[in-house]
């Protein structure tokens, strides 16, 4: 297990946004009268989006929000790990290293961030503008190695296309996320092996009224089977 | 090979428009309201008799899960839980399903929601899949508004509401209970059975947690018929999948096909074959990190579904192929999957706490050749250890892939361990 602590410093208070508030009420709403606590994890990751960290003044706040235990939301704070206990910089440069990734070259990827940003995992930039951190198993495999940008993926890297990722997230224009060789999706590169047809041709509905028939029939049988035994 | 017109997730590669107008051209929402009309105890038989297994690793059949919930609702409402916690290394199908065809999973969620008398359904959706939540979301709120889900779902007189809950990276919430502690805002660590969440589940409620997948294909299912489902694959592992293959193939990609292809004919029809060539091929993880590593010689016949993988003592899994070529240090390539499960273990039983950083610990000094011949067998023994002692299946999905590596491919790590004592550089050091 990862073992994760809170920064020693902390600030003195956190608010949340008059937009989030908002957004907090409807959050709340989607949970039944008295389960209030199924928003914790939406209340900290609004928290880290407004400061890029979750901070213990945050999770005092959301404890006495939501009628919680401070410790049960400090539990939920270290326990899953897109939670930033520490300050990171304003661009979280997350590295996939996973198998699927590791096979396809994400040594390579890791090296160019690296190399571009002189920093290793773990290390923001002294600008403080990016944060450069390992994660496992980002779920894009066959569009491997994938890096996430903040909310972002971005997919089919080498050490080029993440070199190049970096200039541009530094000058403050990075591209539009998705695969650096122009996949859409998960499709094979090139020729398309399936889904070649129109999809708009769908098949017919099967027959209802013999579908209905056909079960009445099936549990009428059942029930003199059940009545004979 | 599966014709295009068996082909359940037509959009799967984001080609066509992945909202309402767009499902309904691709016939989403179809004759919903006449499905389920047709009733609960016809939608439950038509999805046994379907023989969809769920698609979430395990494989457990869907209409069997579903009959488990109570038949009539108390004071206790039911849930469906949809898990889109979808993170095991190698997998990623259902976020393609959420981002390009979101429609199918809703449409499931209802059908599925209303067989089990739940009138609300959770879609809990790992935390790092932000475009697909933003899609699905959107989804949503098309089919609110078109008066699909909501009061009077569909006009059918039922009532139904979805809403989308994101996690916050945890592998570990992919197992049923823990998701079900996460989303009442718990730590993610999974609950004992029994109680099993059919009886006891989310907020104490009797509560079904299946795949997306799983609920994306019914809706098809019910419309085109069991039958239909029935014929495709093999007995007892029925259907199509979505097949997600990655790694050293020439062309990685997600595809569907019917369930019992064999495996090279996935890898070559869709994949552009292995890099350099079949020969070339070391061995793969046919289902997910979670299942054991099967060399070239069992891959060169393997049918890829339920039954055949385990036979060779392997598994479908989510069915995610990661290939591996000649160039790959597989000792290496096992130790990154333990370097995952030690990251990830919840940290609630021991031994699979202790034990996955003890695995990780050894499986490096293997990967250096810094061992000796006998830990091999300690190694293995260690694992059968934490195997079958834990509340959930990470601590088996731990040790699997090490049974697999010592079953098929013991003589290159004692060849490892010779080598340096030799003083032969290794390798991977």
């Amino acid at each position: 297990m990862s073992t994760r602590n809170l920064a020693k410093d902390q600030p003195d208070s956190f608010v949340f946004t008059d937009e989030h508030k908002v957004r907090i009420e409807k959050i709340i709403a989607k949970y039944p009268k008295g389960y209030q606590a199924s928003a914790v994890i939406p209340l900290l990751d609004l928290a880290q989006r407004q400061e890029l960290w979750v901070t213990k003044p945050a999770i005092d706040l959301i404890a006495e929000m939501l009628g919680m235990p401070v410790i049960r939301v400090l539990e939920v704070a270290t326990f899953y790990t897109m939670f930033n206990l520490k300050p990171v910089g304003k661009c979280n440069v997350q590295v996939c290293t996973s198998l699927s990734c590791w096979l396809r070259g994400s040594n390579d990827v890791v090296k160019a961030c690296n190399d571009k940003l002189g920093i290793k995992f773990g290390e923001t930039t002294p600008d403080g503008a990016i944060t450069l951190s390992e994660v496992e198993c980002a779920g894009a495999c066959v569009n491997a190695p994938v890096v996430a940008v903040g909310d972002e993926y971005y997919e089919d890297l080498n050490y080029e296309t993440m070199s190049k990722l970096i200039d541009t997230i530094k000058s403050g224009n990075p591209p539009a996320p998705g695969s650096a060789v122009g996949r859409q999706g998960a499709e094979p590169e090139g020729n398309r092996t399936s889904l070649t047809t129109d999809p708009t041709q769908t098949a017919p509905m099967q027959d209802l009224a013999a579908a209905k028939q056909k079960h009445e029939d099936a549990q009428e049988a059942a029930r003199k089977a059940k009545e004979n035994a | 090979m599966l014709q295009d017109q068996d082909r359940i997730f037509t959009n799967l590669y984001g080609e066509h428009d992945w909202r309402l107008a767009g499902a309904r051209s691709r016939g989403d929402w179809d004759g919903t309201k006449e499905l389920l009309h047709m009733g609960r105890d016809w939608i439950i038989d038509e999805m046994k008799a379907s023989g969809l297994r769920g698609r979430g690793g395990a494989g457990f059949p869907t209409g069997l899960k579903w009959s488990f919930m109570p038949k009539t609702e108390t004071d206790r409402p039911h849930y469906l839980v949809v898990n889109a916690d979808e993170g095991e290394p190698g997998t990623c199908k259902d976020r393609d399903m959420m981002r390009f065809d979101p429609h199918k999973l809703i449409e499931g969620c209802l059908l599925a929601s209303f067989a089990m008398n739940a009138h609300a359904c959770y879609i809990y959706i790992r935390g790092e899949f932000y475009t697909e939540a933003s899609n699905l979301q959107v989804a949503i709120d098309e089919a609110y508004e078109a008066g699909l889900i909501g009061k009077n779902a569909c006009g059918s007189g039922w009532d139904f509401d979805v809403y989308l809950h994101r996690g916050a990276g945890a592998y570990i919430c992919g197992e049923e209970t823990a998701l079900i502690e996460s989303l009442e805002g718990k730590k993610g660590q999974p609950r004992l059975k029994p109680p099993f969440p059919a009886g006891v589940g989310l907020y104490g409620c009797p509560t079904t947690v299946n795949n997306v997948e799983s609920i994306a294909v019914a809706p098809t299912i019910l419309r085109r018929g069991a039958s239909w489902f029935a014929g495709l694959g093999r007995p007892n592992n029925t259907g199509t999948k979505v097949f997600c293959i990655s790694g050293h193939v020439n062309r990685p990609c997600n595809v569907e096909e019917e369930m019992g292809i064999p495996l090279k004919e996935l890898i070559d029809k869709h994949c552009g074959g292995v890099i350099g060539g079949w020969d070339n091929l070391q061995g793969i993880i046919p289902g997910g990190s979670s299942v054991p590593c099967l060399p070239k010689d069992i891959c060169d016949e393997i049918l890829m579904d339920f039954d055949s993988l385990r036979e060779v003592k392997s598994g479908l899994g989510t069915a995610a192929v990661m290939v591996m070529d000649q160039s790959v240090d597989i000792i290496a390539a096992i130790t990154r999957l333990s370097a995952f499960y030690k990251h990830e273990s919840c940290g609630q039983c021991t031994p699979c706490r202790e034990g996955t950083g003890w695995l990780y610990r050894v499986m490096k000094r293997m990967v250096s050749g810094e061992a000796s011949l006998e830990e091999i067998d300690m190694l293995e023994q260690v694992s059968y250890q934490i195997e079958g002692h834990t509340i959930c299946a990470l601590g088996d999905a731990a040790a699997w892939p090490v049974q697999g590596l010592i079953r098929h491919f013991r003589p290159q790590m004692e060849q490892r361990i010779k080598d340096y004592r030799d003083g032969k550089v290794s390798r991977a050091a």
